[in-house]
């Protein structure tokens, strides 16, 4: 743990340079995705950033579909940033930053329509499989967005139906198919940090206390944006937002080379 | 009537290290009956008759004439309250906060404000651990840049090393300054790749402190 | 019909392969992760630090926290919803009865331990399998503590005493006792003892038997996670 004031790292951004010496624009090391860490899931991950560790949890139902959409299925996104991830949380219903995150995971996957939610249907109307995939922090160090957006793509990659029979409707939990969930496209958030009006991605925890502002960009593998949010309290300029997608298309292809 | 432990061994809570009365029960250990045991995880050492167990990990325990580095959370009309790193927050009166005379309407947050960070001397500590700090000593001052590290209180002793040759080698290969607080906070200023130089060397030592050569891992990291 | 062959093949006194290691979580004052069969366990320990609100310090000791949680995505059926349910409270209850007797929190305090568990897959035996994370993970913080703790259940499948029950034995269609058990190392004193189900009193003190020999097992690999930790 590093303790510094916010002037230290923002002079340091000026000069192109970081408390822990990496270049402005460069993730930690390692970036780690190790898959079926839970067998009770129908598709789990654990992925690591650095010192940042998170892991992900897929699991599938079938319910009736909504009144809308009849013929599809569903997917939600929680995250837990649970007391054992770090000194700062306390045990209790998710805080603001664990809602935010979980949903600007779960809007860069469903607005990018990366599942093709019409294979989800079983019986028009009545049956659907919805997806439920489960975030949790291990340790938090900084950029928890990203590794979450990671971890969620990884989760659905890996993930596969378990067994069900359509006679009795019962899922069989314990046996697994070998079918993969129809994922036709494959988004990922990455954040841009503004610090001292210099562009940085995967911020460590001390560094997040000391952004001025920050984008998050979900894009897909032709680059298409399928989810943004802004945070911190200062404005960015539409120049800047143009350098920051470039920023974060190009990262965002970065991670996706990870997960092969 | 034997020892259960050879000197440096890494014993756990709750292990034996010797039966019989022949042994005497010292620092972190504890007699039951027959036999002496551990109550840490910790290194075993051997003195005469007397078993204690050296502390691998956990928290600091203030003692009277520890240098600490620690954080100004609060004014009050007496002083200051600080954030000492540990369960434990310390007041610094206005009488210890400086060697020169505090008129009684100056403004307090012109010589110290919140958040803060200084190095003071622990001169109280009740049986409570309430803590009283000053500033009058030698050394003691306001941090003005530069980084802090947290490290194992426990490898404190091994950060400074003998008569200070780890932290000088430290400091002169880094060319930085560094403070070292008996908490476990570490202030470093210096250019910023000579502060991370410093800082990585810090924790080499903090992970390695049990192992042979020490001494040579660092000079060749620092090479 | 007794219970002869195990539906895993065990022997009867058999544990479940165990894997544990300290220091897995880099935020924590100490940490570790506990594996027995598919039950996983992390556990992090933050402490001593203040203890909010005041009214719950006690001037003479520190004290200690247990908050016990099953990931949504860890149960073997549907998914659980989070945020914790009587079964969790009732569980970081024992947890504390068990782990409390050992700790020494008498030179601070006024101050908490908090511990933290959190398990990413089940099958069986979790109360067990997070006390004994938790056991490693207090020694790995520096926690003063008079012995370790070692968790294990033990039971009775249609008439036959058995160590450390999964899933498919908790659920056998027969008469079946589940009697999770945590003892200290040195005295073997039982510091954590339920039972669901049904047992005669002759056929429990065979089961306690059995679990001082199971707990030494675990107990085992609590000390090589330690000992490794500083290898």
């Amino acid at each position: 743990m590093i303790i510094v004031n916010k002037e230290t790292i923002a002079q340091l951004a000026l000069q192109d340079k970081r408390l822990d010496g990496r270049g402005l624009t460069e993730y930690r090391t390692p970036i780690a995705i190790e898959t079926n860490i839970s067998k009770t899931a129908e598709g789990s991950v654990r992925v690591q950033i650095g010192q940042t560790i998170i892991l992900a949890g897929l699991k599938m139902a079938i319910e009736k579909p909504y009144n809308d959409t009849p013929d599809e299925g569903g997917i939600m996104i929680n995250a837990e940033l649970v007391p054992l991830s770090g000194p700062q949380y306390e045990p209790g219903p998710p805080g603001k930053k664990a809602v935010e995150l979980a949903r600007v995971v779960d809007r860069g996957i469903r607005e990018a329509k990366a599942i093709d939610m019409k294979k989800l249907c079983l019986v028009q109307g009545e049956k659907a499989w919805f997806i439920t995939i489960d975030l949790v922090t291990l340790n938090d160090a900084g950029n928890l967005l990203d590794a979450a957006g990671l971890a969620a793509l990884a989760v659905l990659k890996e993930a596969v139906f378990p067994a069900y029979e359509p006679h009795t409707g019962v899922i069989d939990y314990k046996t697994k198919t070998d079918q993969h969930l129809p994922l036709i496209k494959e988004p990922l958030p990455v954040t841009v940090y503004k610090i001292s009006g210099q562009l940085l991605v995967d911020l460590t925890s001390q560094e997040e206390d000391a952004f001025e502002a920050r984008l998050t960009v979900a894009s897909d593998e032709k680059g298409i944006l399928s989810a943004l949010q802004k945070g911190g309290e200062a404005p960015l300029s539409i120049e800047e937002i143009d350098r920051i997608i470039d920023l974060a298309l190009e990262k965002a292809k970065f991670l996706r080379g990870q997960l092969k | 009537m034997s020892l259960l432990t050879k000197e440096r061994d890494i014993v756990i809570p709750g292990e034996a290290l010797a039966e019989g009365m022949d042994y005497l029960p010292g620092e972190n250990t504890y007699r039951e009956s027959e036999k002496i045991y551990s109550k840490v995880l910790g290194l075993a050492s051997i003195t005469g008759r007397v078993l204690k167990v050296t502390s691998l990990s956990g928290p600091y325990i203030p003692r009277v004439g520890d240098k600490i580095i620690c954080k100004v959370t609060d004014i009050t009309f007496s002083g200051w309250r600080i954030d000492t790193n540990t369960a434990y927050s310390a007041m610094l009166n206005v009488k210890d906060a400086t060697a020169r005379f505090i008129r009684k309407e100056e403004d307090l947050s012109k010589i110290l404000s919140i958040g803060d960070y200084v190095v003071a001397m622990i001169v109280n500590v009740t049986s409570q651990n309430l803590i009283d700090l000053s500033m009058k000593e030698p050394g003691m001052h306001k941090l003005l840049g530069g980084r802090i590290i947290k490290i194992n209180t426990h490898k404190v002793p091994r950060v400074i090393g003998k008569q200070g040759s780890m932290i000088t080698l430290i400091k002169e290969r880094t060319q930085t300054e560094i403070t070292v607080g008996q908490n476990g906070l570490i202030w470093l200023k210096g250019t910023p790749e000579g502060e991370l130089k410093a800082e990585q060397a810090i924790h080499l030592v903090e992970e390695k402190s049990h192992l042979e050569g020490l001494t040579e891992k660092i000079q060749q990291f620092l090479s | 019909m007794a219970y002869k062959k195990r539906v895993d093949g065990r022997k009867v006194d058999e544990l479940r392969p165990m894997e544990a290691k300290a220091g897995v979580i880099p935020n924590a004052d100490g940490s570790a992760y506990f594996k027995i069969g598919n039950t996983v366990a992390y556990a992090a320990v933050y402490g001593p630090r203040e203890l909010y609100p005041k009214f719950l310090q006690n001037p003479k000791t520190g004290i200690i926290r247990c908050f016990y949680n099953m990931m949504p995505f860890s149960g073997s059926g549907e998914r659980i919803r989070p945020g914790g349910n009587r079964r969790s409270k009732e569980i970081s209850l024992v947890m504390t009865n068990a782990l409390a007797p050992v700790i020494d929190l008498s030179e601070f305090p006024n101050t908490v331990v908090d511990i933290f568990v959190e398990l990413p897959q089940t099958d069986a035996g979790t109360r067990c399998a997070a006390i004994s994370a938790v056991a490693i993970a207090l020694a790995d913080a520096g926690i003063p503590m008079k012995d370790m703790v070692s968790s294990v259940a033990v039971g009775q499948v249609d008439g036959t005493v058995v160590a450390d029950l999964n899933y498919n034995e908790e659920a056998y269609p027969a008469i079946v006792s589940d009697i999770p058990v945590a003892m200290l190392h040195n005295s073997k004193q039982v510091t954590l003892l339920q039972m669901d189900g049904e047992i005669s009193k002759k056929d429990l003190l065979v089961a306690l038997e059995m679990a001082k020999i199971a707990t030494e097992q675990v107990y085992a690999v609590q000390m090589k996670a330690l000992k490794e930790r500083f290898q």
